[in-house]
C-alpha cells in the first residue's frame, strides 16, 4: 500500500480509468467491424477500394473476412436476385451475433433500376437493414462515411441489449 | 342511337393510330446471287426438305423442317465445313401463330459464311438436342428451356439454367409480365419466411419514383435524424453531421488542428 495519500479518481494517479462495461464492450465493438465480403455486382468493386491501400478501410478496425462466422457487418453490395435471396439468408442467419447490415447502392437498398421478375426490390424484404447507402455506386469515401456511422450507432446502443438479435417480422 | 363509350379515361389512351404503318423488313435476295450459298442450299436440299431460303444481311437463311435438325446441322458441321454454332434459340410467336421458332447460327471459318437455320415447333412440342454435334448447344438449350419451356430431347442435363430450379414460369415468353407474375413478386418471401409471412412483409415497391419526404422507417436522415418511426410532419432537427458523438469517444481523442504542430525540421 502506498503511505501518500492517491486520489483514485484522478488520472494520473494510477493507471486507471473508470467506465462502464458498455462503453468497454462497445468501444471494443465498434473499433473492430469485420465485414463480409459481399459483392454481388458493381458496388463489390467500390466496396474493394474501399478496402485497399488508398481509402484503407484497416484503420478503422474493419477487416473482410471470407466466412460469415467471423463476420459482424454485411455489406451487401449490389444487386440481390431472387435466385440468390436465399442465400443471402442463409448466411446472413450464419453471423454472430451481434451482426449488422449495410446495403450499399440503389440495387440493393430498392432493386434500383431493375425493376424486374427476377431482382429482390431491395434487401429489407430478406433481412433487416442498419443503414442504406444511397448511388449507384456509392464511392468509397461513403462506405467509409456509413462504417464511420455504424460506429457511432453501436456506441449509442447498450452493449447487453445489442445482444437481442434484431427480426426482420 | 349512337352506342355509348366511355370518356373517362380517354386522355390516357393513343387517339392516334397509323393505319398505313408496315412494320420494316430487312430486304431478302435470292439464294443464286451468291455462289457458295447456292452450293450449300444444294446440298442440304439433295438430303432434306427446305420450306424456305433467302439471303438477309450477307447471311443465308434455310427453313426446314423440325424433325430435321439434327440432321441438317449434322450435315452442315461434317460436310459443308460450318464448324461452329454461334448462337442458338427460340423465338415467341404464340400470339400470332402458335408456334415457337428455334433459329440456329451457324458460322463457317473456312468459307468466312454464315447460315441461319430456322424452324417452327408447336407449344407443346419437344426439339431434337444438337449437345452431342456442339458443346456450345448445351447450356444454349438449358437457356432455351428455361426461358421459354422449349424442352429439348436427348440433353444430357435437361434443366434451368438461370432461374431457380423451383421456378414457376417461362420468363422470356411474350405472355410473362416483365415484372413478374404472382410466383415471382412472392418467391423470395415464400421460400425463405413461408407464404404466412406475406401479409407482414407486405408486396413490394414497384414505383422506383416514389420517395415519401416524411418516411422516417426505411431513409436515414443525414443531418436531421430522427428516431425511426417518429412522425416529422411538423418539421424536423437540426443534427449537424460529425464522426464522433459530442462527448468524444472513449480512449480516443479528437485531432485538433490547433494543437497540432508542423515539424520543419526532418532531422529533429
Amino acid at each position: 500500500m502506498a503511505q501518500h495519500q492517491v486520489n483514485y479518481l484522478k488520472d494520473g494517479g494510477l493507471p486507471v480509468a473508470l467506465t462502464t462495461i458498455d462503453k468497454v464492450v462497445n468501444w471494443g465493438r465498434s473499433n473492430s467491424i469485420w465485414a463480409l465480403t459481399y459483392g454481388l455486382a458493381c458496388c463489390g468493386i467500390e466496396m474493394m477500394a474501399s478496402g485497399a491501400s488508398r481509402y484503407d478501410f484497416d484503420r478503422f478496425g474493419t477487416i473482410f473476412r471470407a466466412s460469415p462466422r467471423q463476420a459482424e457487418l454485411m455489406v451487401v453490395a449490389g444487386t440481390l436476385t431472387k435466385k440468390h435471396a436465399e442465400f443471402i439468408r442463409r448466411l446472413y442467419d450464419q453471423m454472430t451475433e451481434p451482426k449488422w447490415v449495410i446495403s450499399m447502392g440503389s440495387c440493393a437498398n430498392t432493386g434500383g433500376m431493375f425493376n424486374t421478375y427476377a431482382t429482390v426490390q431491395g434487401v429489407d424484404r430478406v433481412i433487416p437493414v442498419d443503414l442504406y447507402l444511397p448511388g449507384c455506386a456509392p464511392r468509397p469515401e461513403t462506405l467509409q462515411y456509413a462504417v464511420l456511422l455504424l460506429q457511432q450507432k453501436i456506441r449509442r446502443e447498450s452493449a447487453s441489449r445489442a445482444q437481442k438479435p434484431k427480426r426482420l417480422m | 342511337m349512337r352506342a355509348y363509350t366511355p370518356k373517362d379515361d380517354v386522355q390516357k389512351k393513343p387517339y392516334y393510330t397509323d393505319r398505313y404503318w408496315v412494320a420494316p423488313q430487312v430486304a431478302k435476295s435470292d439464294v443464286s446471287a451468291d455462289a457458295v450459298f447456292a452450293a450449300d442450299l444444294e446440298a442440304i436440299k439433295a438430303k432434306f426438305e427446305v420450306l424456305d431460303a433467302y439471303i438477309q444481311v450477307k447471311q443465308m437463311v434455310v427453313v426446314i423442317n423440325a424433325a430435321n435438325n439434327f440432321g441438317v446441322i449434322e450435315l452442315m458441321k461434317n460436310e459443308l465445313e460450318y464448324n461452329q454454332l454461334s448462337e442458338l434459340s427460340a423465338i415467341d410467336w404464340l400470339a400470332q401463330e402458335g408456334k415457337f421458332e428455334i433459329f440456329y447460327q451457324m458460322l463457317s471459318m473456312s468459307k468466312r459464311k454464315r447460315i441461319r437455320v430456322k424452324c417452327k415447333i408447336d407449344e407443346k412440342e419437344s426439339i431434337q438436342s444438337l449437345s452431342s454435334l456442339f458443346r456450345s448447344a448445351d447450356w444454349s438449350e438449358r437457356e432455351m428451356y428455361d426461358m421459354f419451356g422449349v424442352v429439348v430431347n436427348n440433353h444430357p442435363f435437361m434443366k434451368r439454367i438461370l432461374m431457380p430450379d423451383d421456378w414457376e414460369g417461362f420468363p422470356l415468353r411474350k405472355t410473362y409480365p416483365l415484372q413478374g407474375d404472382e410466383f415471382a413478386q412472392w418467391y423470395e418471401v415464400d421460400k425463405i419466411f413461408g407464404k404466412e409471412a406475406r401479409e407482414i412483409i407486405g408486396p413490394e415497391n414497384r414505383d422506383s419514383a416514389r420517395v415519401d419526404r416524411y418516411d422516417t422507417e426505411r431513409f436515414s436522415r443525414l443531418g436531421h435524424e430522427v428516431p425511426r418511426g417518429a412522425d416529422i410532419s411538423q418539421g424536423e432537427p437540426d443534427t449537424p453531421l460529425c464522426y464522433q458523438e459530442n462527448e468524444g469517444v472513449f480512449l480516443i481523442q479528437k485531432f485538433d488542428a490547433e494543437k497540432s504542430v508542423v515539424i520543419s525540421d526532418r532531422d529533429r
